[in-house]
């Protein structure tokens, strides 16, 4: 064999070699998973004159409406946490119980000394109304200012408090 | 409606399967050991070698049968750990074949060509990896078997100390008629499991009772009770099989486990200590630990007087001599340093005959398949998961550290072998199921949750999970 030949190789391997790699690292960098976190920052009120963004979004909720016919007209779409850790975190109601608590395993897991681990849960009855029910909880859920003892229909709108949460039900 | 300032949103991305990416990879690996293969039978005999094809199709049949097996039974798993595990153990087959090749070898009267059982012992660690893929549905029925592990664990461990002590080190035992086991291998995947399930029951107590000391949250005297005790247990393990390496691997894999569950720093702290004054108090009185850290503070000293310190010092040569780009695959001399020149020192002849340039590409090939480990204990949805899977890859770490350290003269020399590319059927069987298991946990781990009613009004705002 040739020193060139052997050269050649030698230098080709190396490089063969830091090519998979690259290529394994670039695998890693398209293979994101997980939890996405989406910050929209626009001010939106009443009166203004919405961005366009916000008028897509406006715009597609009748058309789902229709779709799924289970859902009532002025039911809400999303439950959003208004005070605490969480702030800004929405949840679309889809049908599913919703649970809250520090487990690991609830659908809101909630960093707040005050919560139990499974501290209350939030479901829909058979006619699609929002009930709020405290799962034996330390400190207790509040919905307004009223402790809860027994599953509770949450009116839109209407704080639930756990701990130093806060949590509505919204259109 | 409301004023609505700066919403976060957290939605869920769907990992892909990526079993395409896994397929391409496995093959691109498969090449790379091929032409590692022809170029060290171009450099020594100056033709393609004539076993070329066979383990070709060999490494190829294991990759093949392994993505068949992962696509088949863990089709979200992750897809970087297989390729990776095969590249190793690929261009570990291919370094091998290469010292089988040396003439000094050769000549020498217990000669037996390692390649060859090599990979049969690698296609032996691909089948248990399809065994764990089909047998284990799930990482969680591990957790049931947290006490019985740590009963396995023990015995073997404690199984080598009856058997007569190999080159200094008693991690051995002999089966007649079947060959050696080296059962520390099997032991650490094992343990694992019982220190995943005892942490993630006891972590609370751990973690939550303490007291506040100069920025460290130092633990009550009686629950430092475990660590005590598995401290004490890796000590006797280096007392009496005066193995530094497995002693290291299970307090130092503990440690990390302890500091995972519970989140303490304090408990580095202690290990480090624990683990300094434990190897410097055993290094005053076991000569053959004495040898060890001779030979690693002056090997040059101990030249043609100690064998522990002129194999380190001709290994240290080897790096020398394979300089930045190396002197190119079947080139090198690296198997002047003779005995285990294949298991243990195989590093030399990685960083000779590919230069720092192959060893760092080798060292980053280790420490991917570590991150992926610890990405998918990120994204385990279980805590028994996340511990395991941080605990298995943290072990692999640990070796890859302790091995490639004492090698290069970092740390004292360790009787541990560099998981898939040394020779050694147990190592390499064992840490083909170690992958089995990750695979299964980050299948676990990326499976798209079961999905409610699918709803257009699925916006971006979507369920959140820890």
């Amino acid at each position: 064999m040739s020193e060139l030949t052997l050269t050649v190789m030698r230098l080709g391997f190396l490089a063969v070699l830091w090519l998979f790699v690259i290529v394994a690292v670039q695998v890693i960098r398209s293979d994101l998973f997980g939890t996405r976190v989406t910050q929209r920052g626009s001010r939106r009120t009443a009166g203004d004159a919405r961005p366009q963004q916000g008028r897509q979004q406006q715009a597609a909720p009748p058309q789902q409406r229709q779709q799924s016919g289970r859902q009532r007209r002025g039911a809400p779409t999303k439950l959003v946490v208004s005070e605490g850790t969480l702030t800004g975190t929405t949840v679309a109601l889809q049908g599913q119980t919703i649970t809250l608590g520090r487990a690991h395993d609830s659908t809101i897991v909630l960093d707040d000394d005050y919560a139990s681990s499974r501290h209350a849960r939030i479901y829909p009855d058979r006619d699609g109304q929002w009930i709020v029910e405290d799962l034996g909880s330390t400190n207790g859920t509040y919905l307004d200012r009223t402790r809860l003892t027994t599953p509770t229909p949450v009116p839109l709108g209407a704080p639930i408090r756990i701990g130093k949460t806060v949590i509505e039900l919204r259109k | 409606m409301s004023v609505v300032t700066n919403t976060t949103t957290i939605g869920a991305i769907d990992a892909p399967s990526r079993r395409n990416t896994e397929l391409a990879l496995v093959a691109f690996a498969v090449l790379i050991s091929v032409f590692a293969y022809a170029n060290v039978g171009l450099a020594l005999h100056g033709e393609l070698p004539a076993g070329m094809l066979g383990y070709g199709l060999g490494l190829a049949l294991l990759g093949g049968v392994a993505h068949i097996a992962v696509r088949r039974f863990a089709p979200y798993a992750d897809p970087l750990l297989l390729p990776l595990a095969i590249l190793l153990n690929g261009m570990g087959l291919a370094l091998i074949w290469r010292l089988d090749q040396s003439e000094r070898f050769q000549a020498t009267r217990d000669f037996a060509p390692a390649a060859s059982k090599q990979l049969l012992f690698s296609a032996v660690g691909v089948a248990f990896l399809v065994i764990v893929l089909i047998v284990l549905k799930d990482h969680r029925i591990l957790q049931r078997y947290t006490y019985i592990s740590m009963l396995v664990a023990l015995v073997l461990l404690i199984l080598p100390m009856f058997f007569p002590a190999v080159n200094g080190a008693k991690i051995w035992i002999k089966i007649p008629g079947v060959g050696t086991i080296q059962p520390g291998e099997f032991a650490k995947i094992i343990i694992a499991v019982f220190f995943a399930g005892y942490l993630m029951v006891k972590r609370d107590a751990l973690a939550l009772a303490s007291r506040r000391f100069m920025g460290l949250y130092l633990p009550r005297g009686r629950d430092l009770g475990p660590i005590l005790m598995v401290w004490a247990f890796s000590i006797l393990i280096l007392v009496f099989e005066t193995d530094l390496g497995s002693s290291l691997l299970f307090f130092g894999m503990f440690v990390v486990m302890l500091y995972v569950a519970t989140e303490r720093t304090s408990w580095i702290v202690f290990g480090l200590l624990m683990s300094g004054a434990g190897a410097v108090g055993v290094a005053t009185f076991e000569p053959h630990v004495q040898d060890r850290v001779t030979a690693w503070l002056d090997p040059f000293a101990g030249w043609d007087k100690i064998a522990a310190s002129e194999q380190m010092a001709k290994s240290l040569m080897a790096f020398g001599s394979g300089g930045t780009l190396g002197t190119g695959l079947g080139q090198g001399n690296s198997d002047l340093i003779g005995f285990a020149a294949n298991s243990d020192f195989i590093l030399a002849t990685v960083g000779e005959e590919l230069g720092l340039a192959g060893m760092m590409a080798v060292l980053l090939i280790y420490g991917l398949i570590v991150e992926r480990g610890v990405r998918t204990a990120l994204a385990a949805r279980d805590p028994f998961g996340k511990l395991l899977a941080i605990g298995l890859s943290g072990s692999f770490a640990i070796q890859v550290f302790v091995v490639a350290g004492g090698v290069m003269g970092l740390i004292p020399l360790t009787g541990m072998t560099m998981p898939f590319m040394a020779a050694g059927g147990s190592s390499v069987i064992a840490n083909w199921a170690l992958i089995g298991i990750l695979i299964r946990i980050s299948d676990t781990a990326r499976r798209p949750a079961p999905a409610p009613a699918p709803s257009p009004d699925a916006e971006m705002t979507q369920v959140v999970r820890p």
